[in-house]
């Protein structure tokens, strides 16, 4: 093959007909606060772990909307469940709740 | 919905194109990457159609490629526009047709400007003044080539000598178009249809015999831009978003991809190419590409020009298997023979696809 001196991108564009909806109707079931959020922010502004990393609840509820699954379950264990989050999110949502369900929703089913 | 309704809102959708005496600008690439195209476009306007058109050899960039590549400000561009207007109130011209889809949001972006900030008209003709002691009219209409074509699809399709039909079997011919960004996205009321329903190529497709396929990412970008292509390094961002359009229109099967920008069908065209030698992927029928035309040139097919004489052997994908799906008579002895029948080179075989 030619060598064109550069590599063609991987497409990052994602078919919402297509992605998993699992884990998003578990969560809606199991903590259906989540289902209110308005993606504002508030909670990863003030997030401890977020200090350090690049851990982000608005970023987990993108990622469980668009099914990236993979990237939930590699993100998720860096909360350390302080609830400060919990204390400022203007719609309610349970966000600590959240984040125990998505851990159980792993330890339900793993993935490959 | 009732029909009055549908025709009222269509209705909105539509630009004015004028009738005739057209001042022409040029575009600054399209005679390297398509080089008959624009002499095709004169043909069937001045020859053809009987119309009135004047170019002047004075006429420059319209610095869109500067401009959209931030290395040439706006208040230049809009002396620079200003000077091409000039030229055309000069020689007596109030309508303005661009050959360039970027020039045309350029145009349209200044006269926009203009509109809704005088004091920007008034300091571009004190400018352009004192410069060069020109004054100018504003253009009464500004179309896109496209649009000329478009307006006069049916006086081309009265003088047709071969129709979007497949000769053999009597089936309209299935043509993808795809639309230049700066031709209505920017300015929706500047293009007929708007950003949302543009009609401009699907028009002419319709008119002379062939069937308008539709595709999940028939409105996005070709991959031009401009800075993603022009460092080398960023090349494979531009690839991609062509690679995406080819995986959307492929399981529709067209037959033609048809243009109205001068970056689209090149990217379009030489993309397939490198896709296919980087991949080993093709898009068309039997490890054929999808032919990629402009709309001059599928205007000049249609009115009977030879295929050679329309540069279509300047493509990177073959264009023989639409021609003979078209039933177009061609020799392939003369593909590589330019005027004079003087030898103008054979490109190397690609590795994968076929031509």
């Amino acid at each position: 093959m030619n060598n064109f001196g550069f590599s063609i991108n991987k497409d990052k564009s994602i078919n919402m007909d297509e992605v998993s909806k699992e884990l998003s109707n578990y969560l809606s079931a199991e903590e259906p606060t989540f289902d209110s959020c308005m993606s504002c922010g508030t909670c990863s502004a003030t997030c401890s772990a977020g200090s350090f990393t690049k851990f982000s609840l608005r970023r987990i509820n993108l990622l469980v909307l668009r099914g990236q699954l993979n990237e939930v379950k590699n993100e998720i264990d860096k909360c350390m469940l302080c609830g400060k989050c919990t204390l400022l999110c203007p719609r309610n949502v349970n966000t600590r709740g959240v984040i125990v369900a998505i851990k159980q929703y792993f330890d339900k089913n793993p993935l490959n | 919905m009732k029909i009055e309704g549908k025709q009222r809102i269509w209705a909105d959708y539509q630009k004015e194109i004028a009738n005739d005496h057209y001042f022409y600008v040029r575009s600054c690439i399209r005679q390297n990457f398509f080089p008959a195209s624009e002499v095709t476009f004169w043909k069937i306007i001045r020859d053809t159609l009987h119309k009135d058109i004047y170019e002047n050899e004075h006429h420059t960039s319209c610095s869109g490629i500067g401009y959209h590549s931030d290395v040439v400000p706006f208040a230049t561009t809009q002396a620079i526009v200003a000077r091409q207007f000039a030229l055309m109130t000069e020689n007596g011209y109030k309508n303005l047709t661009s050959s360039c889809i970027t020039s045309f949001g350029v145009y349209s972006e200044v006269l926009e400007t203009w509109k809704h900030f005088p004091e920007e008209l008034e300091r571009t003709r004190d400018i352009l003044y004192k410069a060069s002691k020109r004054e100018f009219d504003v253009p009464e209409n500004v179309a896109h080539t496209s649009d000329l074509i478009f307006k006069f699809r049916n006086e081309i399709n009265a003088q047709a000598k071969y129709r979007l039909v497949n000769a053999k079997t009597g089936e309209p011919l299935r043509g993808v178009e795809h639309i230049g960004c700066h031709y209505a996205k920017m300015f929706p009321s500047k293009g007929v249809g708007g950003a949302e329903h543009p009609y401009v190529l699907a028009g002419m497709i319709e008119s002379w015999g062939g069937k308008v396929v539709d595709y999940p990412e028939r409105r996005a970008c070709c991959g031009f831009g401009f800075r993603q292509y022009f460092i080398q390094a960023n090349r494979g961002y531009s690839v991609a978003c062509t690679k995406r359009k080819f995986e959307s229109m492929e399981p529709y099967k067209p037959d033609f991809i048809l243009t109205n920008c001068p970056g689209c069908p090149y990217f379009l065209d030489r993309w397939q190419y490198v896709i296919s030698e980087m991949e080993g992927k093709t898009y068309g029928e039997n490890g054929y590409g999808i032919p990629v035309l402009t709309y001059e040139e599928l205007a000049g097919l249609v009115l009977g020009f030879d295929p050679w004489d329309l540069g279509l052997q300047m493509h990177q994908v073959s264009v023989e298997p639409l021609l003979d799906k078209m039933g177009i008579a061609y020799d392939p002895a003369k593909k590589f023979l330019g005027v004079d029948n003087k030898n103008i080179g054979k490109p190397v075989c690609p590795n994968v696809m076929k031509i």
